[in-house]
């Protein structure tokens, strides 16, 4: 794993190939990849009358970080929860009634069907997430969270795990794992404290840690950067950047644009539930359709240029960071 | 100073007896469901009376011990499968209600009077009738013996034999709470008790394990309905939803999500209980409380002492503040 991840400025060899692999591939919502790690068709949620996801073709490209990005309510979160299995489409096929079965959801990771599958199942086959609002499991220390998202390990089953010995060896070998992987998200002094203790950045720094453990194929992250303190940011961007330099797939839901233009070799846009963009990511910045449905806020700024660095965008961070601090302080 | 004697030797008695080693063993496996797993099991009593009722049919049906034994287990498995499947798929509150009335159930049909031949009815079954293959396994011998201030039966009905067997359960079961909680089963439990969400993100079936917990804590409340009847009756309403609460107040007081917690905690529950009505009964003149009224003040007392803690000591005696208080989410 390369100890040296490169934060937002030049691109490694890696990126560029990632960034080469869809390369010619059309800006046009539902567009085919050549690589899909996952296809998914038809997912419909429905809240009551409320339609909160209606992608009708969706194909997210093997090895390349992908960014979901759209407004408030969009539906990035109901859609991740529908992809990894902790929500039903309200499209799924039913044994009585339901849709037909050409119009029913599917999806399919690593060229195996998901319809079905339960969100454990999920994780297991490659596909790990985070959650928006972290879950960081508070009354168990940082090291015990990160060894819970250690697979294979004997010791899980009730019969083995009354006989130490039959479980210490993967034991030893999960703890090493996690120290690397807490020293690289600087973490590796906080081992033994509760999880609970950790500011809200280092808690979701910690999940994306613990995620990591499963050495997963492809990893979602729920808004990653939401919380975390401007100088952490840098670092997890280049932690993303690293993943994908490492041959994983990652698919991040972030709404602030600037952040993603810096990463992301994709962006996938949603506005009410649809996909109403995709390509890289200058040309969707560029986007009419883009600017119009989830820009109305924003359309005086320049969402091509390389604010994240500029010294304006950086002391707006700074300002939030001390209300942040600020508002804390007086919970304490 | 007499009487004062006597309370001492009562409360004394009461930490060595089964009575107080089976409401530990409930307790252990309230700890599982509660403790470890974050499940509200509230009819603990409810799987102690299914092991009770198991174990004393099966005898009396002429079965060997340990066949009654493992038909008592059994029964207890099946128990937990049918609170379990419909409920742990659910929000934590349904087991509640489901385990609370399921308990509820079993304790009426056991004193039904349409089941007497079988169950004895609300007036139960007496120890002789189903007491015989366990006494026979005692390798005590017949007499009497002293250990300290305490003289009993070698064997007897409520003698050294059933102490011995109730107390080594507790040592051999805690041992293996320890071992399994330790582990990265346990971990597993742990997990799910903070956030079962996060777990089945990291790939773990988190019904399965549910189902294991609840099945493994019931199964040793069922042990503890056995050790309960042993040297005592099978009465129905002996196991209701008093017990379900001096199990709770028992783990708590002693400290959920720690080894010896559920056992301090049920020492301390009879040892407090008998003090307090030792003393009102010896300082507090008749005229102002009669023996039946100062039982029920030492009931009012626990209930006081279950408060306090709440308030003050939320992890219990040995509980981690932590790792668990009670009154977290
Ligand atoms: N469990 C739910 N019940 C009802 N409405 C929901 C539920 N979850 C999400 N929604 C609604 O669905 C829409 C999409 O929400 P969400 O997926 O969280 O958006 P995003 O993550 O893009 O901000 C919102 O309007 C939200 O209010
Ligand atoms: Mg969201």
């Amino acid at each position: 794993m390369p100890s040296d991840p490169t934060p937002t400025g030049g691109m490694t060899a890696q990126g560029a190939a990632a960034k080469a692999s869809i390369a010619g591939v059309e800006s046009v919502p539902g567009v085919a990849k050549p690589d899909a790690i996952l296809t998914v068709d038809n997912v419909v949620r429905r809240f009551g009358g409320m339609t909160a996801v209606d992608v009708g073709h969706l194909e997210v490209q093997r090895g390349i970080i992908t960014a979901l990005i759209g407004p408030n309510g969009a539906g990035k979160t109901t859609f991740f929860n529908l992809i990894t299995g902790f929500d039903k489409p309200s499209s799924a096929a039913k044994l009585i009634g339901g849709p037909k079965a050409d119009e029913a959801a599917r999806s399919q990771f690593n060229g195996k069907s998901l319809s079905g599958v339960g969100a454990a199942q999920v994780a297991k086959r490659g596909m790990v997430r985070t959650f928006q609002l972290t879950k960081a499991l508070s009354r168990m220390t940082v090291m015990e969270n990160m060894r819970l998202g250690a697979k294979d390990q004997p010791g899980e089953n009730l019969l083995v795990s009354v006989i130490k010995p039959l479980w210490i060896a993967r034991e030893r070998e999960i703890t090493a794992q996690a120290e690397d992987l807490l020293a690289r998200f600087k973490l590796l002094d906080k081992k033994d404290d509760m999880a609970g203790s950790l500011s809200g950045g280092q808690k979701k720094l910690l999940e994306m840690a613990r995620a990591l453990m499963s050495e997963p194929t492809m990893i979602m992250l729920d808004e990653p950067m939401a919380g975390v303190n401007p100088a952490l940011t840098q670092s997890l961007l280049g932690h993303i950047q690293s993943l994908r330099d490492d041959g994983m797939t990652v698919l991040f839901v972030e709404h602030d644009m600037h952040m993603v233009r810096h990463i992301s070799d994709w962006v996938v846009v949603m506005a009410e539930g649809k996909v109403v963009a995709e390509g890289p990511p200058t040309t969707v910045m560029e986007d009419q359709a883009v600017i119009d449905a989830y820009l109305g806020a924003h359309h005086n700024t320049d969402l091509g240029d390389d604010a994240l660095l500029s010294d304006e965008v950086a002391e707006e961070l700074a300002k939030e960071v001390e209300e942040e601090d600020k508002r804390t302080e007086g919970d304490a | 100073m007499n009487e004062l004697l006597t309370t001492l030797n009562a409360i004394l008695a009461s930490i060595i007896s089964p009575g107080t080693a089976a409401l530990a063993i409930a307790a252990i496996g309230l700890n599982i469901h509660f403790g470890y797993t974050g499940l509200l099991n509230m009819g603990q009593a409810g799987f102690m009376l299914i092991g009770a009722y198991g174990f004393v049919i099966s005898i009396t049906a002429g079965l060997p011990l340990i066949v009654a034994v493992i038909i008592a287990l059994i029964a207890a498995t099946l128990f937990a499968l049918i609170l379990g499947i419909p409920t742990l798929k659910l929000r934590g509150d349904y087991l509640a209600i489901v385990t609370i009335s399921a308990a509820e159930i079993l304790r009426m049909i056991g004193r039904s009077s349409l089941l007497t031949s079988v169950t004895g009815g609300s007036n139960g079954l007496t120890g002789q009738s189903y007491r015989g293959p366990f006494t026979d396994l005692s390798f005590l011998g017949d007499g009497q013996s002293t250990l300290g201030p305490f003289t009993y039966d070698n064997t007897g009905s409520n003698g050294w034999w059933v102490r011995l067997v109730a107390w080594s359960l507790v040592a051999i079961i805690s041992l293996f709470v320890f071992l399994i909680m330790r582990s990265p089963w346990g971990r597993v439990l742990r997990g799910i008790r903070e956030d079962e969400d996060a777990v089945r993100s990291l790939g773990k079936n988190v019904y399965f394990y549910k189902m294991q917990a609840l099945i493994l804590g019931g199964v040793l409340g069922a042990v503890g309905g056995i050790m309960f009847v042993l040297p005592a009756s099978l009465q129905a309403d002996s196991m209701g939803r008093a017990m379900t609460f001096f199990i709770w107040t028992a783990l708590l007081l002693g400290g959920a999500a720690t080894i010896f917690g559920p056992i301090l905690g049920s020492i301390i529950f009879f040892a407090l209980r008998l003090l307090v009505q030792g003393l009102a009964g010896q300082f507090v003149p008749t005229s102002i409380m009669n023996s039946q009224q100062t039982e029920q003040f030492s009931w009012i007392m626990i209930g006081i002492v279950l408060m306090l803690l709440v308030i003050f000591r939320p992890q219990g005696i040995l509980g981690d503040k932590k790792e668990l208080s009670f009154n977290a989410k």
